[in-house]
This record gives structure tokens, C-alpha cells and sequence, in this order.
């Protein structure tokens, strides 16, 4: 075994873990950013769309060209970044056990950022386990990263962002969008995403879900039937489509395993996926050193990790004293300035409450503990 | 080779298929890219099924392409459950449909 010591450790090189990085070892302080893949920048590299949002947040500008951005600032800024090396596991002190270049490491960091991200939501319904079914993040990353189509004829079930996104860049990969279906009566993301496909020929049936999936070794075909108020199947309603492909854009979820195993204080928020960790307005959690950003505290999405991951970093540079207190405060208004215009607005305000709420939580955990009432407070 | 490849795209760049490996499906040669992931060059060759389940020896593929739910995994040079969709292809690489639980083959032959 090999130990490693470092001022920041950082879990996770794509887009809040990055971002982390650059604010810590621009700071000055040593950096190491580890993560399984074996490309570093997460899933930007797949978003080939155009963001939205303000010009401080690069509306406009593709997410692989942000990605592209990001790692050349992370290479600028002299921070270690170990690929292909899988965190197993944390101790309770934040002593990470790491397999690094067939070898087991122990890496000792003063301060950890847990940057791991989201991994997406599973749905059950008949037939629902054949090959052919799949997330849609599966798809975008098989067209956009590996550059194979999973399928020639797909059906992709959820409206939101990633859904109508997804459909669009499936279409650009040649592949032929059969019907995109919605259980909730609306379409559950932009306008603007959902107009594309619209004007691309591909009808979207709100009011519908997967009825079942058939196919002796793979899809073969996929029949949707509508739903009533109470989600309940109208029978007679069901349509039949010839497909190869079932498409999921259910959600995802925080990928919070090693956040757990610290024993750090949790909080459950279902507009953020489930189970959240408890963190400041520092992004610090109820274990002191630790630190979260990005989807793994809630899943959003890039820009606010990109943020999230700025504020972890220059908070973790300061606990560190590479930033003097004034100068880190001016950093983190102009940042918790940014978020706030990223959560604002029709699709924003939800995730601000959620996030406030997230905060507050963390602040009575705190007021709890210290008059010894651990979690009387939650 | 090409059979399910996005070579020709609006946005990105044109695809380089200029280096190739050749790994084994069972046995059959197939054609891969130079530093794709395994389930990437299977899916090129049309193939969807990667492995069977323990209890109901039911197929599966791949789900989530990132190395998150295993659906994927197969046996990769006498290795099983290695998931295919974050493994990237060797030249010569055998790659084998994992039947249930799989077994070490490496092992097995030095008894």
C-alpha cells in the first residue's frame, strides 16, 4: 500500500469537481482530482447542445466546448488528476482507499470534495428488462461520446430536458424518433427543446406511459397506453410502435455511496433525487473537511455543479488559509450570485426552494448538536 | 464496419475509423475502433445481448453506459463481471456472454 498526501482531494473530474479543482489550486493549494473514467470532464463531453442561461454561465456555448474550457484551466492550474483510479471507499476521517495504476493507495487530504454526479432512474414495466431498453443517458453517451447508435427506430418516454434533448441529438445521429411519451398531462421541459423535435415530425403523447415492451431477445415493438388522473391505464386507449429501442428519461439520482459511508447527516428532498446530503452554504457537510458539489448534493445540472464545484473549492482553499477571509467572501457572493440567477425563473424556482430548504436543514442539524440534541432538530 | 457507427454528424467532427483492433465474440472476430469501450464495438456489430441473468437465464444489454448498473457485464480475457461499457477494447481481447454469476476460466484451467 502507498499513501498520498494532499492539501484537497477531489472525487469526481467532471463538472463540479473540476470547477473545484481550478478555484483550490489556483488558490494555491495541492490538488488531486481522481476519477474512474478514463477521460476526465463527466458527462460535458456528451452535452453537444448549446447551454441557456446568462453569458456569465456560457449560454450559447456547446457543453463539450465548456468541458474542452474547463480542463484546459485544470491544466493551467496545476492540479493532479488521476484517471482510470477508482475511490472504493472512505473512511469516517476522509482517508480515501483508492486503486491507482493496479496499485492500492491510501490518499490522506486535509479537505475532500465529493463531486461524484448522478446516475439515472431505472422504470418498470413489462419487458422493461430487454436489451434494447435503456437510459437515455446511455443512448446520448453511446451516439455522442461512443459514436454508435443504439438503434435505428427508438421511443424515448419523459419530456423532460434530457428526454427532449436526447431525441433531438438521436435524430442528428440518424437515428429515426418514433413517438416521445409523457405520463404528466404537459411537456415537462423547455419549450424551445420540445418545438425542435415537434417541428421534426416526432409526435408527443402527454397523458401516456409504457404499457409493455415485447420482443423474444430484444425490443421488438412497445405499446403506450394513456393514463388518467390517477395514473391509472384507460384500456382501449393503447398504440403499437415498431421499434428497436425503449429510451428512459425518468430522472436521476444522487450517487451518494461514499458520502454514506462517512456517517455524514443526510436529508431526504425528492425534487433533488432522493437522499441529499446535509451541506452549508460552504457546501460543507456535517462531517468537518468534507465537502459535496454538483448532482451528488441534488441533481440540477451542469451549470449550477460548475458553480457548486467553485464554491466548494475556494471554501476549502480558504479553511486551508490560502485565501484570507475578505477576499474569499467577495469570491462566494459573486458565485451564491450566480446560482441564484441559474435558480430562478419558471424551471429554477423549485430547485431554489429545494436548495434553501436543504441549507436550512443543515443549520437546525447544527443548532441541534450544539445544545446535544443530535438531529432533534430535523 | 460500420454497421451502426455515427460517422458523418451536424456537430461533431467526422469520425476517425482509421485504427482498428480486431477482439473475439464468442469466438467470432469483429472489427473494433482503437480505444472504444467493448459494448460500444459489440453494438456496432449488431450485437445486443451480453449476458444471461442467474435465476431466470433472461438477456440483458446495456442500461446505463457508464459503468453504473453492471447490466453490461461479461467475461473479458478470463475476467468476469467486467463491465463492458467503461472497458476498453485490446487487440486479441476475448469476450465472452457471461451465463449467470460467471466463473473465473483462468483459474479453473490451472487445476
Amino acid at each position: 500500500m502507498k499513501i498520498k498526501e494532499t492539501d484537497v482531494a477531489i472525487i469526481g473530474a467532471g463538472s463540479a469537481g473540476l470547477s473545484a479543482a481550478c478555484q483550490a489550486a489556483a488558490a494555491g493549494a495541492r490538488v488531486l482530482v481522481i476519477d474512474e473514467n478514463h477521460l476526465p470532464g463527466g458527462q460535458l463531453f456528451k452535452q453537444i447542445h448549446k447551454f441557456f442561461g446568462s453569458r456569465a454561465h456560457q449560454a450559447g456555448t456547446r457543453g463539450y466546448v465548456i468541458g474542452q474550457q474547463l480542463l484546459d484551466r485544470v491544466e493551467k492550474s496545476g492540479a493532479e488528476v488521476w484517471l482510470d483510479t477508482v475511490v472504493y471507499g472512505m473512511q469516517k476521517d476522509c482517508t480515501l482507499g483508492v486503486v491507482h495504476e493496479d496499485e492500492h493507495w491510501h490518499v490522506i487530504a486535509k479537505k475532500v470534495i465529493v463531486a461524484t454526479g448522478a446516475k439515472e432512474n431505472y422504470m418498470a414495466f413489462p419487458g422493461s428488462t430487454l436489451p434494447g431498453v435503456m437510459g437515455a443517458g446511455a443512448a446520448q453517451t453511446m451516439i455522442n461520446v461512443n459514436r454508435v447508435l443504439p438503434g435505428e427506430r427508438i421511443l424515448m418516454l419523459g419530456s423532460g430536458n434530457v428526454g427532449l434533448i436526447v431525441s433531438y441529438q438521436l435524430m442528428q445521429a440518424g437515428a429515426d424518433v418514433v413517438a416521445l411519451v409523457e405520463g404528466a398531462p404537459f411537456i415537462g421541459g423547455y419549450g424551445v427543446h420540445a418545438g425542435k423535435i415537434r417541428r421534426a415530425g416526432v409526435p408527443i403523447f402527454v397523458g401516456h406511459t409504457i404499457k409493455e415492451v415485447t420482443g423474444k431477445d430484444k425490443v421488438e415493438q412497445v405499446t403506450i397506453v394513456a393514463v388518467d388522473s390517477k395514473w391509472q391505464h384507460i384500456p382501449g386507449s393503447e398504440k403499437t410502435f415498431d421499434v428497436d429501442t425503449v429510451c428512459l428519461a425518468v430522472g436521476l439520482n444522487p450517487m451518494t455511496e461514499l458520502v454514506w459511508m462517512t456517517g455524514c447527516e443526510f436529508t431526504f428532498i425528492p425534487a433533488f433525487g432522493g437522499h441529499v446530503p446535509m451541506h452549508d452554504r460552504n457546501m460543507e457537510t456535517t462531517v468537518k473537511g468534507l465537502y459535496v458539489a454538483g448532482d451528488v448534493t441534488g441533481v440540477e445540472e451542469a451549470s449550477s455543479a460548475m458553480e457548486e464545484g467553485n464554491l466548494a473549492g475556494v471554501a476549502a482553499a480558504e479553511a486551508l488559509g490560502y485565501l484570507g477571509a475578505e477576499e474569499a467572501a467577495e469570491k462566494k457572493k459573486e458565485i451564491w450570485g450566480r446560482l441564484e440567477t441559474l435558480r430562478s425563473g419558471m424551471f429554477g424556482e423549485k430547485r431554489r426552494t429545494a436548495k434553501q430548504s436543504q441549507i436550512e436543514r443543515m443549520e437546525a442539524f447544527e443548532a441541534g448538536a450544539a445544545c446535544g440534541q443530535k438531529g432533534a432538530a430535523v | 464496419m460500420n454497421g451502426m457507427r455515427v460517422v458523418q454528424h451536424p456537430i461533431l467532427d467526422e469520425l476517425d475509423t482509421s485504427k482498428t483492433v480486431t477482439i473475439y465474440f464468442d469466438g467470432q472476430p469483429i472489427t473494433a475502433l482503437e480505444g472504444e469501450p467493448i459494448a460500444a464495438a459489440l453494438i456496432n456489430a449488431g450485437i445486443t445481448s451480453f449476458r444471461y441473468t442467474p435465476k431466470r437465464h433472461e438477456k440483458r444489454g446495456i442500461f446505463c453506459a457508464i459503468g453504473r448498473c453492471t447490466d453490461c457485464m461479461m467475461i473479458v480475457d478470463g475476467i468476469p463481471n467486467t463491465r463492458t461499457c467503461v472497458t476498453r477494447v485490446k487487440d486479441g481481447m476475448q469476450v465472452k456472454t457471461q451465463d449467470g454469476l460467471g466463473s473465473f476460466e483462468r483459474k479453473e484451467a490451472e487445476k
